[in-house]
């Protein structure tokens, strides 16, 4: 009797058929996916990574709202053109605050894993109202939206305290004055500003959308933007540290 | 009467239904109040007024029908339950016009970004998620539902199980659509591609699709034939793996229960390879082993032959459930994934060409000597080709996956032609046939109302998913070469700009090809009206043991 003959006594019976499914699937994500959770290489310490500052999760929320990821990667690859084009390729480190990643799958425009610093706040903000000023092939949606809008940050600690249960560690500090620090990061006449850098040392401090007195949801996009692939300095970093 | 003389009683499902329904009313309404955004603040509403309706529904459903139960049998032949069947193959057309047409936009969106009109709601990046989902879960969704709870009663030769649970899938799941669709708009999601759906959209589908696989396994296991028809193998492995993988990808820890926002469990690396475990295998198994249940049945039954291998059948079932789930990797070649997980995942991926093309083989040889209903039967043409789509797709995807190929071919529009060969050809034409053929029998039409208006269908569509195609191929491999172009002094010879620019003819030619493909499915949504509504009706057949609609 061969094998597809015992197949019949799958046929006739509707709930060993779903077992069968549920353990001939189940094989494959285990294999690949249970190693990542302890394996070196991906959960290794980079010197220089922290969780983003509030403002900069708020920004990242808004390139989350809006879809950037469908336009945008943040995943150099290590490949000639993309780290001459780019700079150096993405450690796996360096999104392991990112909750959800924002690695992407198609480029319609430039990857922007090491965006931050490469372009002034100006540039940003006057680019993101209308892409085609700057650049006139963009095929790029303006934002202009984004400069008008208040950024709604009320439960801005109630992100952090989020965060930090999915395993983001934000100190109680930081999730305390999460407000403060929000509000600070953007004004740098901010009583709150040396209290931000102790508990965020050398992050960007600056009034990022030009507009003094008001904290629009540009502030805290071009904030996100300008911190993305700065964190990390590849003078220092080792990159023999983690391989086995 | 009999009946007459029996005391109607409300059955426990549907008492505890309307109590459940009442309960969420109260439930959303109190969530609508606290709500920390706009966007929970509408969907709380909407959901209260859902529940509200369902309420409504149950009582008078309850109030209208007889006080028995439909009986299983009438006559000897199975009492078939086809209204759920019916709703979903119409909505099935509906918003596969909605999702062709946001597809059809976010091109035009490409080639002249001023249609974007600076607007939060219209953006390409929300609109985009609009589409996919509109097609696969909307479109896809519905045209899965309605032929699984059509052929698992006609196969196993019994009425579904339950009564209001059919119902309640097909409602329920087009709920979660709205809600999904209008959060994309209002800027909702959770940015995990084809999963973009907030947490509490996610929850609400677990519970429609634990129910939409009780009603299915309940349906086979009170089965009057023998042996489980392979058609309902793919639909069981289909309702099944999307269980697994939704559950999988989406646990998310939302920032207030009265709140959209969520972050998920994962991070980083982590997300990344679980969610391309999700993402390759909503191919996998919504769009390939669901439709594959569809091939299973219409493509034998539209050709009167029987399926060309039984034991092809088994073999590439098996295998290709098997291989499927190990094939997400290739969508992280390159990035931090370790080697080892690109390599398996690129290693399964073109392993998994063999079944696939077992399917493809044993739909295509099912027209072993039938061969000339080709030419006279559109219908079945659709069928076939959408088949012959399947092999070419999953031919390029393996091709795609192996690790120099991607290098090139990785975030290029060459992916989006690749996907769309297999969606349009594909997922498109092969629920285009099932519907064709579903319409006249859920109906009790004798034939469609115009064979001449599908071949018309058949050729603009096929025209159109050719235009599409080859913009996106040539495109794709252009914009990859581009992009790692040296001058002789070994500098980058293409900023990136220039690459952009030079994709604009073949956005205009692929938003052509799209036009087409919408143009072909509103000529459908024409020929199925007039099939329903001035069709001629079967008389007196045997048929006449369907009970009518509810």
């Amino acid at each position: 009797m061969s094998i597809l003959a015992r197949h019949h006594t799958l046929e006739r019976n509707s709930i060993l058929l779903a077992i069968g499914i549920l353990l001939v699937i189940a094989v494959g994500g285990i294999v690949e996916i249970t190693p990542l959770f302890y394996l070196k290489s991906t959960i290794e310490k980079v010197e220089g990574m922290r969780p983003y500052t509030p403002l900069e999760l708020a920004g990242r929320n808004i390139y989350v709202r809006e879809g950037c990821y469908l336009c945008h990667s943040q995943m150099i690859r290590p490949l000639r053109d993309e780290v001459e084009r780019y700079g150096h390729y993405s450690l796996a480190a360096e999104s392991m605050y990112d909750h959800p990643f924002q690695w992407g799958s198609k480029r319609t425009g430039p990857d922007l894993a090491r965006v931050g610093a490469k372009y002034s706040d100006e540039w940003h903000v006057t680019h993101l109202i209308a892409p085609r000023s700057i650049v006139p092939q963009s095929v790029m949606p303006g934002y202009p939206f984004l400069a008008d809008t208040d950024l709604d940050y009320h439960d801005i600690a109630a992100h952090l305290k989020t965060s930090r249960t999915v395993g983001v560690p934000y100190s109680d500090d930081q999730i305390e004055h999460a407000v403060a620090d929000l509000r600070a990061q953007a004004n740098p006449d901010d009583s709150g500003a040396d209290d931000f850098l102790k508990r965020y040392p050398r992050a960007n401090l600056r009034d990022f959308d030009g507009k003094s007195g008001r904290l629009t949801e540009m502030d805290a996009l071009v904030a996100y933007l300008q911190v993305l692939g700065t964190l990390v300095d590849f003078k220092l970093y080792d990159d023999k540290a983690d391989l086995r | 009467m009999t009946e007459l003389a029996q005391r109607k009683i409300m059955t426990a499902g549907e008492g505890g239904l309307a109590l459940i329904f009442a309960v969420m009313v109260l439930v959303c309404l109190i969530g609508a109040a606290k709500a920390e955004d706009v966007a929970f603040t509408f969907h709380a509403y909407l959901a209260a007024a859902a529940s509200g309706a369902a309420v409504l529904a149950i009582f008078n459903r309850y109030y209208d029908r007889p006080a028995t139960p439909p009986p299983q049998e009438i006559g000897g032949k199975p009492n078939y339950h086809f209204g759920p069947v019916k709703l979903a193959a119409a909505l099935s057309v509906f918003w596969g016009i909605a999702g062709f047409l946001v597809g059809l936009w976010a091109a035009l969106e490409l080639a002249w970004p001023a249609l974007n009109f600076d607007l939060p709601w219209v953006n390409f990046g929300r609109i985009r998620p609009l589409h996919t989902s509109a097609v696969i879960f909307a479109f896809g969704g519905n045209v899965l539902i309605a032929t699984s709870f059509y052929v698992v009663q006609r196969t196993c030769r019994v009425r579904i199980a339950g009564e209001l649970a059919p119902w309640f899938v097909v409602l329920g799941y087009n709920f979660f659509i709205v809600i999904a669709g209008t959060g994309y708009l209002l800027g909702v999601t959770q940015s995990k591609e084809y999963a973009e759906p907030e947490w509490y959209a996610d929850l609400w589908l677990t519970v429609v699709w634990v129910v939409y696989l009780l009603v299915f396994l309940g349906t086979l296991i009170k089965r009057k034939e023998p042996h489980i028809f392979v058609a309902n193998w793919f639909y069981l492995a289909f309702i099944v793996t999307i269980a697994v993988l939704h559950l999988g990808n989406n646990p998310a820890l939302p920032v207030s229960v009265f709140g959209s926002k969520s972050y998920i469990a994962w991070g980083g690396l982590q997300d990344a390879m679980l969610q391309w475990w999700y993402g390759h295998n909503a191919v996998g198994f919504f769009l390939t082993a669901g439709f594959l249940g569809i091939m299973y049945y219409f493509v034998p039954k539209r050709v009167e032959r029987p399926i060309y291998s039984y034991r092809l059948s088994i073999v590439h079932f098996w295998s290709l459930i098997f291989l499927y789930i190990w094939a997400g990797p290739h969508h992280l070649h390159y990035t931090a994934l370790p080697d080892w997980a690109q390599t398996l995942g690129m290693t399964f991926s073109v392993m998994l060409w063999m079944p696939s093309w077992g399917g493809m083989i044993n739909g295509l040889m099912t027209l072993s000597g039938a061969w000339d209903k080709l030419r006279t039967d559109p219908v079945l043409r659709m069928l076939v080709v959408s088949v012959a789509f399947y092999g070419m797709a999953t031919f390029e995807g393996p091709m795609m996956s192996i690790k120099i190929v991607n290098s090139l071919s990785h975030y290029t529009d060459w992916t989006i032609g690749h996907v769309h060969s297999g969606a349009l050809g594909w997922v498109g034409f092969v629920s285009f046939g099932a519907i064709y053929c579903l319409v006249p029998w859920l109906w009790e039409r004798k034939q469609l109302y115009s064979l001449k208006l599908v071949n018309w269908h058949f050729w603009i569509a096929t025209i159109g998913i050719v235009f599409y195609v080859s913009a996106m191929w040539v495109s794709g491999i252009l914009q990859g070469l581009m992009w790692r172009a040296y001058t002789s002094l070994g500098f980058l010879e293409y900023s990136f700009i220039e690459t952009v620019e030079a994709m604009h003819p073949f956005y205009v030619i692929r938003a052509m090809g799209g036009a087409l493909f919408v143009a072909g499915a509103l000529i459908m949504a024409y020929n199925l009206w007039m099939t329903v509504r001035h069709g001629e009706a079967i008389s007196a057949s045997p048929r006449a043991a369907l009970q009518p609609a509810e």
